[in-house]
């Protein structure tokens, strides 16, 4: 089996539960793309270009009244992105001496690959560069192939698929319990909740992120005496 | 929708260069072969577990405590998914558990 194809078959099964999640939420972002009047082609490349998913879900109703405020949006999405400074920082090491895969693993970091990738471990004789590349790419993948679905046939899905999107939300608790049952992580991933929530109590779902992440690093700093 | 190829291309290029930013800053600040300080090894280290705790908040933030339904649908199956993650500790099991029963509940029962 070659190096490629040997990667590509260890990678998949970590990505089958965001193959759930992230394409139905990618079907639900093109059906609510087209409803807004934004053509197919439109909402493909905005997945395919931008590939974020919660900011595209807030750009939507942006598009669909027609404003033109890129400055506005800009913001916002620096907003919204924020936490990914915070992924980036997990994956530093990981994403080393990947070579000219590198720049596709920086510009399509997400939630689900920074969740997947951070915690799995690449099985012996694979190589570590192109399994986790196939993981990021298998992930772009399900979101855009979701929005095209969506957006070209979402119509035709009489399929309920109301709660699909559940999955995600399964997989991330799945993988806050495999980190709870290592005794060394149980500290920081109750910090990250507690943050989390303090932050959701006095900021709303969208603007809870800076203040939660700010929570996070005082409590780091405080707790190992580092001052900056 | 009535907006102009240029202004909608436009707007596509300002949702991404919004994340984009914030994906490159550790990696331009950090480059490869450039020494990591202390405080963002220690950081490097804490913040998986950090932030999938606030993903799962996050995935939480649209329950109403005090309204119908309570977030029962959600506090069950993540129940669910918890129960058999901890029993028997199959990722894909516990997931695909979970998300069936919170589909049945939201198709079904909280309707």
């Amino acid at each position: 089996m070659g190096v490629k194809k040997r990667a590509f078959k260890a990678a998949f099964p970590n990505t089958i539960s965001i193959m759930a999640g992230s394409t139905s939420l990618g079907v639900v972002y093109g059906m609510l793309m087209e409803t807004a009047g934004i053509s197919a082609p439109w909402a493909i490349m905005m997945s395919a270009v931008a590939f974020c998913g919660s900011m595209q879900f807030a750009a939507v109703p942006i598009l669909a009244a027609s404003l033109f405020e890129p400055l506005q949006v800009l913001v916002l999405s620096l907003m919204i992105n924020v936490r990914h400074i915070f992924y980036g920082i997990s994956m530093l090491e990981k994403y080393k001496e990947m070579g000219k895969l590198k720049a596709f693993m920086v510009y399509t970091l997400c939630d689900e690959s920074f969740s997947t990738e951070s915690h799995c471990t690449v099985p012996e004789k694979v190589d570590r560069k192109w399994f986790y590349f196939f993981m990021s790419l298998m992930i772009y993948f399900y979101w855009v192939a979701g929005t095209a679905i969506g957006s070209m046939a979402g119509r035709l899905i009489t399929f309920d698929t109301t709660g699909l999107d559940f999955a995600m939300t399964a997989l991330f608790i799945v993988l806050f319990t495999e980190y709870w049952k290592k005794k060394e992580n149980r500290s920081a991933a109750a910090m990250g909740v507690l943050a989390s929530l303090t932050a959701l109590l006095v900021f709303d779902g969208v603007t809870f992120m800076i203040p939660a992440m700010l929570l996070m690093l005082m409590a780091v700093f405080v707790r190992k005496k580092i001052w900056i | 929708m009535d907006m102009t190829t240029a202004e909608i291309l436009l707007t596509v290029a300002a949702v991404t260069l919004g994340v984009q930013l914030m994906r490159w800053v550790p990696f331009a600040i950090f480059p490869e072969g450039r020494e990591v300080p202390e405080a963002m090894t220690l950081l490097s280290k804490v913040l998986p577990a950090a932030m999938m705790g606030m993903l799962v908040v996050y995935c939480f933030r649209n329950i109403t405590p005090w309204e119908y339904p309570f977030g029962i649908p959600e506090i069950i199956s993540a129940a669910v998914v918890l129960a058999l993650h901890y029993r028997i500790g199959n990722c894909i099991l516990s997931i695909v558990a979970g998300t069936v029963c919170y589909m049945i509940m939201q198709q079904y029962i909280f309707v």
